[in-house]
């Protein structure tokens, strides 16, 4: 095990792009290696990724392994888990952070299982023991009811896939320079046996950023009818913010299921969160109670959202809505 | 196309409470389920089986005596047949470890059945753990591709495929058979049983596949096997409720909410 050293960032890539959770990681990655004494890389996949190693060098990482070419050109479970595993096998660092996305919760069972190796999925804690080296993955579990935290102590890489949002990005620096390395890795004919057939963006109005949103105003089954979601969306405008939903919402077909917050949905950390005739049960609970603020309005006042709101409304969203993004309206003007 | 669907007994996390005074889970009294996810895996292969009669589903668990009780479940809404792989060395998996079991019991069921697997379908998640990592797991176990978050299951001649949702949208991808496919909640609800379909599965015989009964490694299940270890638990600090206000009118409460935002410097 003495072998293995140093902590991987896997940064995902969007369009050339850094994926937002990436860079997050690199905060408590830092944190990690610097109280262990070791060296933080950021590992870039795919192909047209200057725009996301630049990122990697301006949050902190050390070093930045780069693996580029056109088997990268689109995501693919068996040919990114087949550059992640030969990168390991060279290089053995001991703990790989990746962000719990649809990409990196597809590749990184695949590779801990090909590596024997254990993975803790959708963490939201990370501590490291300084003397075993052993990370402390700290997780939810029962739909947010009860919360473990689980350590790999006999086998490296450490691997843990981490919940966007949890861990706020830190204050990028263009100036700062790190050691690249370059990797061809070639994919063998018949690794992948999928193909890409279409990828189809959300509709504008859809392409809900919730994970990446500052502020977030979501409505639920209160809002009593679909047309309702329009005042939902008047105070998002005002706020310049972007809209959420319940499940009840959604599945009552209200809105689509990517605006969905909660255990089933999106996990978020916005810096506000209003919560608009939502009961606050528990699945809901788990993917939104580490915003910053939040505000909810329900006619109940015993309606659960209220313990974890720092402002209640006590009130019919009906009447609440309009008048709140009035009075917004005004205090901007 | 010979279907498998990996199915769990999950307890209703919705049902759970905390008990106040020892801040420990109450499960006593916690209905058990089929995992809600595993349920539209499998009316995913049911729905297949609609359109193509020749096929066959079997569904198949790793898990105590109980869980017995969720494959009858499955049998009287669309599965042909059930096993329960189930043995002492079993217990205590982490995930690594029970997509290996569960690795071994295709294979053995492949034999029993006669004829390989073309499609493997799990859950996106389990709702008690909730790690959604079995699935990729198992595909890797097997070396088959995997696709994961599928909404949309289409078989295509001799391959099949899949819409999975992702952040960003949609993509529309394809596989070789044979496959492992996670579902995640699909557009559709899985059919309910009826009372003749009840009835057949509580009189259906599950077969049991203990350690004993196949080729398995038992380094390699139950704590032994797993990598990962559970070193605490605890029940989640939730933040004390803050201000609460009843107002007489929408618009005096929107207005001392805005007043609240803009002293927090949010807005
Ligand atoms: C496995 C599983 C996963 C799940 N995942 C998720 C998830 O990801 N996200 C999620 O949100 N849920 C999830 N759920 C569902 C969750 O348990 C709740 O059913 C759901 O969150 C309820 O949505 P709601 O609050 O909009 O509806 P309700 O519970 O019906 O609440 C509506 C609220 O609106 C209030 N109200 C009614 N009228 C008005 C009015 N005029 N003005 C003001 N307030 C009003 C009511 O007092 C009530 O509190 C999941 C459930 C399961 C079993
Ligand atoms: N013990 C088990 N027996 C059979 N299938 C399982 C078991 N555990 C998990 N699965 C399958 O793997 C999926 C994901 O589970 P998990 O990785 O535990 O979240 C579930 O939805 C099931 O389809």
């Amino acid at each position: 095990m003495s072998e293995y050293k140093n902590l991987w960032v896997y940064i995902e890539v969007l369009n050339g792009s850094a994926k937002s959770v990436g860079l997050e990681l690199l905060g408590p990655g830092r944190r990690m290696t610097d109280a262990v004494g070791e060296k933080l890389a950021a590992v870039v996949i795919g192909s047209g990724v200057d725009e996301a190693v630049k990122s990697a060098a301006a949050y902190g990482a050390d070093q930045i392994i780069v693996a580029e070419g056109a088997d990268y050109a689109d995501y693919s479970s068996e040919a990114y888990e087949y550059a992640m595993a030969q990168l390991t096998h060279k290089y053995k660092p001991s703990t790989i952070l990746i962000g719990a996305t649809s990409q990196g919760r597809d590749m990184g069972p695949r590779l801990s299982c090909g590596l024997k190796t254990g993975l803790t999925a959708d963490c939201t804690g990370l501590e490291i023991d300084t003397v075993t080296g052993n990370v402390q993955w700290t997780r939810p579990a029962f739909g947010g009811n009860l919360m473990a935290t689980i350590e790999c102590p006999n086998t490296r890489p450490q691997i843990g896939t981490v919940r966007p949002g949890v861990f706020k990005r830190g204050m990028p620096d263009a100036a700062r320079t790190a050691e690249i390395i370059r990797e061809d890795i070639p994919v063998p004919a018949g690794t992948v046996r999928t193909t890409l057939v279409e990828k189809i963006a959300e509709a504008a109005e859809a392409a809900v950023k919730l994970e990446e949103a500052d502020i977030i105003v979501s409505g639920g089954r209160g809002l009593g009818k679909p047309e309702n979601f329009a005042l939902v969306k008047d105070l998002a405008d005002v706020l310049g913010g972007v809209v959420g939903a319940s499940r009840a919402a959604v599945d009552s077909g209200w809105i689509s299921h990517a605006h969905q917050v909660g255990q089933t949905g999106k996990t978020v950390g916005p810096k506000l969160y209003i919560a608009c005739g939502i009961s606050g049960a528990i699945q809901h609970l788990a993917g939104m109670s580490g915003s910053d603020v939040i505000i909810a309005i329900n006619r109940d006042p015993d309606a659960p959202i209220f313990d974890v709101a720092d402002y209640g409304i006590v009130g019919d969203v009906k009447e609440v809505l309009p008048a709140l993004t009035e009075a917004i309206k005004k205090y901007k003007a | 196309m010979n279907i498998l669907v990996c199915i769990k007994q999950v307890p209703d996390t919705t049902e759970i409470r905390i008990d106040p005074n020892t801040n420990t889970l109450i499960r006593a009294g916690v209905p058990s389920i089929v995992n809600t996810f595993d349920t539209y895996a499998l009316e995913t292969a049911v729905k297949i089986k609609d359109a193509d009669p020749g096929a066959k589903i079997v569904v198949a668990t790793m898990g105590p005596e109980q869980a017995k009780e969720a494959l009858k479940t499955c049998l009287s809404v669309g599965a042909d047949k059930a096993y329960l792989a189930s043995d002492r060395a079993f217990g205590g998996s982490d995930t690594l470890a029970t997509s290996y079991v569960l690795s071994c019991v295709v294979k053995e069921l492949e034999k029993r059945e006669g004829a390989p697997f073309d499609l493997i379908f799990c859950g996106k998640q389990a709702i008690d753990g909730d790690t959604g990592q079995v699935g990729p797991e198992l595909a890797k176990h097997l070396d088959y591709p995997q696709i994961t978050n599928a909404l949309e299951v289409t078989p295509e001649g001799g391959k099949i495929r899949a819409r999975r949702e992702t952040e960003d949208g949609y993509e529309v991808l394809e596989a070789s058979l044979p496959v492992v496919v996670t579902v995640t909640k699909t557009a559709y609800e899985p059919r309910y049983a009826s009372v003749k379909s009840k009835m057949a599965a509580n009189r259906a015989v599950i077969t049991v596949l203990t350690a004993a009964d196949f080729a398995i490694d038992t380094e390699r299940t139950g704590l032994k096997g797993s990598p990962t270890k559970v070193k605490k638990t605890f029940v989640p600090q939730r933040k004390k409720g803050g201000v609460k206000l009843q107002e007489e009118t929408g618009v005096l409460a929107a207005e001392k909410l805005t007043a609240f935002l803009s002293d927090a410097g949010v807005i």
